[in-house]
Formats: structure tokens, C-alpha cells, sequence
């Protein structure tokens, strides 16, 4: 892992290529995490992945956290790991709710990384998060007429229709 | 009159699209491929998954942590044990919580007895599924004493729920240690004997050798690793590679491949039960005493002995079992080498006593993304030995 003033480091140089682009660092439980500009997502993750003495190219896992009441609200993480010195690297891009029927945006870095396919599709499932440029943005792992993003937290747990009702009507 | 088919001379052939499952015994759990089939050949395949998707990670949400291992148990079903060590070992990196040097050997041993016990379960059927139909009596013959030893110590043949966060629930009971000497004695012996029911026969060798290849740098562009990767010739493996539990004080190699195909992967497999083997029998050896699970009251449960005796301890276990600890607010995400592969657990706290978020980065929903790449421009028969190959488990997929 970088340490807390590797951590300034890798923001300082990315601050040189494009200013902005990291808004906050955190250095929890040993756990490093940049906290980025959702809409400069790409640029970071091609940085990180291609300048030379970083080498971040495995990204382990890309999922999506919903921290309500916070604003902004959602948040995609990058797990990002570089497998020649074992360091592992968080990449956070928080998303505001732009509320109502509108879903929050950001860039897909399938073109980056070819693994972020599924991952990106199960957030967009679960979350509602569009990623634009993504080959097939549809869902995954629900049914593809289900309405609704229910990994939010304000969605609710239970009231699920079940299609064979029989012990519910009986015995419900 | 027009000629009777098959007559001119040419081969027509137009492009088909099948659908193989849901529920078809070749695809190892409920996954639907849509393949384009040109003649015999997969011109293009889609997996669609979801079928099995529970909620899991939703339902982990309303839970208490303590709670929640029991759910996370059941998404792969075959490798509970990592998924256990994978929330618990999170959960304990959120609260801080060094776990006794016991415990990490107690976890060691049951996280490989699940290693030997899900690649048997692949070589079983996966061998059916090449006709190799004996292989699966065999293999679920050593799978039985495994959980056999399962139930000796933790009471459940599946789903045991072993692991807490601080350790393990019970100590090792008596008998169990020769139980589990005998085992390993016998194992090795046991996968002499696959090796020479399968490393020599024509149909199995015919059936994998160069059959699904794929490139060791298009597997880490689609973020395969595990055994899939290994055999492609990457030597990653996150027990070396990363310090959890007790494996950098065990000795032990990892098998790697050469080509990448179907017959590689199945070496590498049968290499890693024997390296498995070698560590749990280097664990029994350095075990060592002392209590096997940390002594922290606000995250452990006291010992039942205590209840009737010390009323702190009461307390304890009544705050405990009624609303459960409450977590710092912050983030983690710890990954550990399942059989399939990089198994994290990301977990988010929010100070209360529930995670605000639990996500698995599931091997098998990642590495089914290069299935396409395995079996396009290969025939249907080899694109049902790559899938065994691929050892995708469900219920792990689909959570």
C-alpha cells in the first residue's frame, strides 16, 4: 500500500497533469483512497494505470456504495491494485443524486479495463448509475422489466411480490 | 427440378442461435447461454445470469454484523469457509481486532480443507461432463470425509458458520486432529490415483489439450485470476502475495501452467490439492495452544461458562446478542485467495450496529467474462469442457 505521504505524493503528480481532478485523500485502516472529480474519472484511472512509476493495471473490483443522508449521495470505488509491488489503491468518484426520475452519470472505463464490463453493469443494476459508453448498459443480475435501484438505501427491504403465492394466501 | 441437398457439392451453412439452460446439467447451476452456432462451431455466446439472485448483499444491509455471516455463507455455496473468512476478516480490519495466532491456524486448515473440497467437487463433474463418469464417485468420496471433518468440529457438513469475527466459535475437538492426520495421509495417494485415471486417458487428454486457450495478458485485462490465471502462466496467488492469516509462515508452492488450455488448468488444479495438503499438515504440526478466539467483550461473545457466574459478562453477552456492536464509521476492502480466485469483501460502516453496505467481488462473476474468449471459433462440445473448466459457481455469480 502507499502510505499516508505516498498517498500526497500520487496526488501532487496527478494535480500537475490535471488540476482538479483529485478533490480529497483519505488514509483509513491502513485503506488509501483519492477521492476524485467524477467527471475527470477517466482521466485519473488512465493515469494512474500508464504513467510511468505507478502501474495501477488490475483493477480488482469496481462496485458502488449509497451513503444517504450524505451529499453527494453515491459513490463508485475502484479497487485498484498493482500487482508488481502489491499495493492497493482506492479510487472513489462521488456521484450527486440529481434527483427524481434523472440518474446519476459517469464515464466507463470499460475501454481501460475490460473486467469493469459485468461490474459495471451490476452497479447500474443495483444503483442506477448510468455509465456512459458502456457496450451493453442493461441489467444484470435482475429481471430486465424490474422497476426500481434496489441496492439505495431508501429502497425498502421486503414487500417483494413472490410469483408461487400458494403458502402465502394459505398460511401467510 | 432443384437438386436434393447436400448434392452441389457446397456446404451451406447459416448461423443458428441456441439457448442452452437455464437448467441444463452441463452449465453447473442455473446459467442461460445464448450461443451463435455456425454448424458445430460458437461463432458468439452471451451468458445471461441472474437466475439465482437472492438479495443477499440487500439482506446483509438489516442485519447485524454478527448476523450477517451466516447470509454471505450461502453465495458460493461450495467455498463457504472464504466467504466467512472474507466478511470476518473485513469486519475485523473496521473494528481493529487482531485475532489470537490459533484462530489463524484453526482458519488456515478449514479454508484449505475447503480448497481440496471445491476443486473435488469441479474434478467430479467436470470429468463427467468429459465422460469420465467414475471420477465423480471417486471425488465425492474424499469430499464426504472432508465434511465429515466439518461436522466433527463445527457441528454442520455445509454452511457452518464457523468463523466469528475474533476467531473461531469452538476449538478443534478431541479426536479430530488424528482424524484429520489420516486424511491427509490418504489424500495424496488419492490424487495419484485421478492422475492416472486421467493423465493417461486418450479421450480426457484429446478433449482438453489445447482446447479454450487464452492469453495470460487478455485474462488479466478481463480480471481473471485464481487457478485460470495460473494455468495461463501467471504466478499470482494472493496468499503469497499479500500477509493474512497464517500462510507467510507455511511453506508452499504455487502450481503454475504453460499453455493455458483446458488440460493446464486441470494440472494446476490437481497440483494446488496437493500444496493444499502440504499446508494443512504443516498447520497441525506448528498449531499453536492458546485461546482460539480474542478476548475483546465488545465483540466476542464471553464464554457460556461465565454467564452463570459474573454478571458483567451477562451484560455483555445480552448487548452482544440483542443489538450487536457498533462500528466506527469507515470502509474496507479485504480480498483473499478463494479456489476460484480474488474473493473481496468490501464493507461499509456507518457507526451503527448494521453495514451500511456489503459487496463481494465474486472470482466466479468476474471470470465468467472471459468465457466468450475461451470457447468463440471452438465447437460446442469443447465450449461445455471449457465452462467446467472455468468452475463458475452460481450462486456465487448471482448472489
Amino acid at each position: 500500500m502507499p502510505d499516508a505521504p505516498g498517498l500526497e505524493l500520487i496526488r501532487g503528480e496527478i494535480e500537475q497533469d490535471h488540476p482538479g481532478a483529485v478533490l480529497d485523500t483519505s488514509f483509513d485502516r491502513d485503506q488509501p483512497t483519492l477521492v476524485v472529480d467524477p467527471a475527470q474519472i477517466l482521466a485519473v484511472l488512465t493515469w494512474l494505470r500508464d504513467a510511468p512509476g505507478q502501474g495501477y493495471r488490475f483493477l480488482s473490483s469496481l462496485h458502488a456504495a449509497d451513503y444517504l443522508p450524505a451529499s453527494p449521495r453515491f459513490a463508485v470505488h475502484y479497487e485498484l491494485l498493482n500487482r508488481d509491488r502489491v499495493e492497493r489503491l482506492r479510487v472513489k468518484a462521488m456521484l450527486a443524486d440529481p434527483g427524481e426520475d434523472a440518474l446519476p452519470q459517469i464515464d466507463s472505463c470499460v475501454e481501460l479495463f475490460p473486467t469493469a464490463e459485468f461490474q459495471e453493469r451490476e452497479v447500474y443494476d443495483f444503483f442506477g448509475i448510468v455509465f456512459k459508453g458502456h457496450p451493453d448498459m442493461t441489467r444484470i443480475l435482475m429481471p430486465e422489466d424490474y422497476v426500481g435501484w434496489p441496492q439505495r438505501r431508501d429502497f425498502p427491504i421486503g414487500g417483494e411480490p413472490v410469483t408461487f403465492t400458494y403458502n402465502e394466501r394459505n398460511y401467510g | 427440378m432443384a437438386e436434393p441437398a447436400g448434392t452441389s457439392g457446397e456446404v451451406e451453412t447459416e448461423v443458428m442461435t441456441i439457448n442452452i439452460g437455464p437448467h441444463h446439467p452441463a452449465t453447473h447451476g442455473v446459467l442461460r447461454l445464448v450461443v451463435d452456432l455456425d454448424g458445430e462451431v460458437v461463432r458468439d455466446l452471451k451468458p445471461v445470469i441472474g437466475y439465482v439472485h437472492t438479495g443477499i448483499e440487500k439482506s446483509c444491509e438489516d442485519k447485524s454484523y454478527w448476523k450477517v455471516i451466516p447470509f454471505v455463507e450461502r453465495m458460493d455455496y461450495v467455498s463457504y469457509f472464504f466467504q466467512m473468512e472474507a466478511f470476518c476478516g473485513a469486519v475485523e480490519r473496521l473494528v481493529g481486532l487482531e485475532i489470537p495466532p490459533r484462530a489463524k491456524y484453526l482458519r488456515t486448515i478449514f479454508l484449505e480443507l475447503n480448497r481440496i473440497h471445491s476443486h473435488l467437487v469441479w474434478l467430479g463433474t467436470t470429468a463427467l461432463d468429459l465422460g469420465a463418469v467414475s471420477m465423480l464417485w471417486y471425488c465425492f468420496r474424499e469430499r464426504d470425509r472432508i465434511l465429515d471433518l466439518f461436522e466433527m468440529a463445527t457441528g454442520q457438513r455445509m454452511h457452518t458458520r464457523y468463523f466469528q469475527v475474533g476467531g473461531v466459535i469452538e476449538d478443534i475437538p478431541l479426536g479430530f486432529e488424528a482424524k484429520l492426520r489420516q486424511f491427509v495421509a490418504d489424500m495424496p495417494v488419492r490424487v495419484g490415483q485421478y492422475q492416472a485415471l486421467l493423465d493417461r486417458n486418450e479421450v480426457f487428454l484429446s478433449r482438453t489439450k489445447d482446447v479454450g486457450i487464452v492469453s495470460r495478458e487478455r485474462l488479466l485485462e478481463l480480471g481473471v485470476t485464481g487457478p485460470l490465471l495460473r494455468a495461463a502462466g501467471e504466478p499470482w496467488d494472493l496468499r503469497k502475495a499479500f500477509d493474512y492469516l497464517a500462510y507467510p509462515e507455511l511453506d508452499f508452492k504455487v502450481p503454475v501452467g504453460t499453455v493455458g488450455d483446458n488440460y493446464d488448468r486441470y494440472r494446476v488444479r490437481v497440483a494446488e490439492m496437493v500444496e493444499s495438503v502440504r499446508i494443512i499438515e504443516q498447520a497441525l504440526d506448528g498449531l499453536p495452544e492458546g485461546p482460539f478466539i480474542a478476548d475483546d467483550r465488545k465483540y466476542v461473545l464471553p464464554p457460556r461458562s461465565e454467564l452463570s457466574t459474573s454478571m458483567e459478562s451477562l451484560i455483555h453477552h445480552f448487548k452482544l446478542v440483542t443489538e450487536g456492536y457498533r462500528v466506527a464509521p469507515g470502509e474496507v476492502y479485504y480480498a483473499i485467495e478463494s479456489p476460484r480466485g480474488e474473493l473481496g469483501c468490501f464493507v461499509l460502516a456507518d457507526g451503527s450496529s448494521k453495514p451500511s453496505r456489503v459487496h463481494f467481488r465474486d472470482p466466479s462473476f468476474v471470470n465468467l467474462q472471459a468465457f466468450k474468449d475461451m470457447s468463440v471459433g471452438a465447437y460446442v462440445a469443447d465450449m461445455i469442457c471449457s465452462l467446467g473448466m472455468l468452475d463458475p459457481i452460481l450462486g456465487g455469480v448471482d448472489r
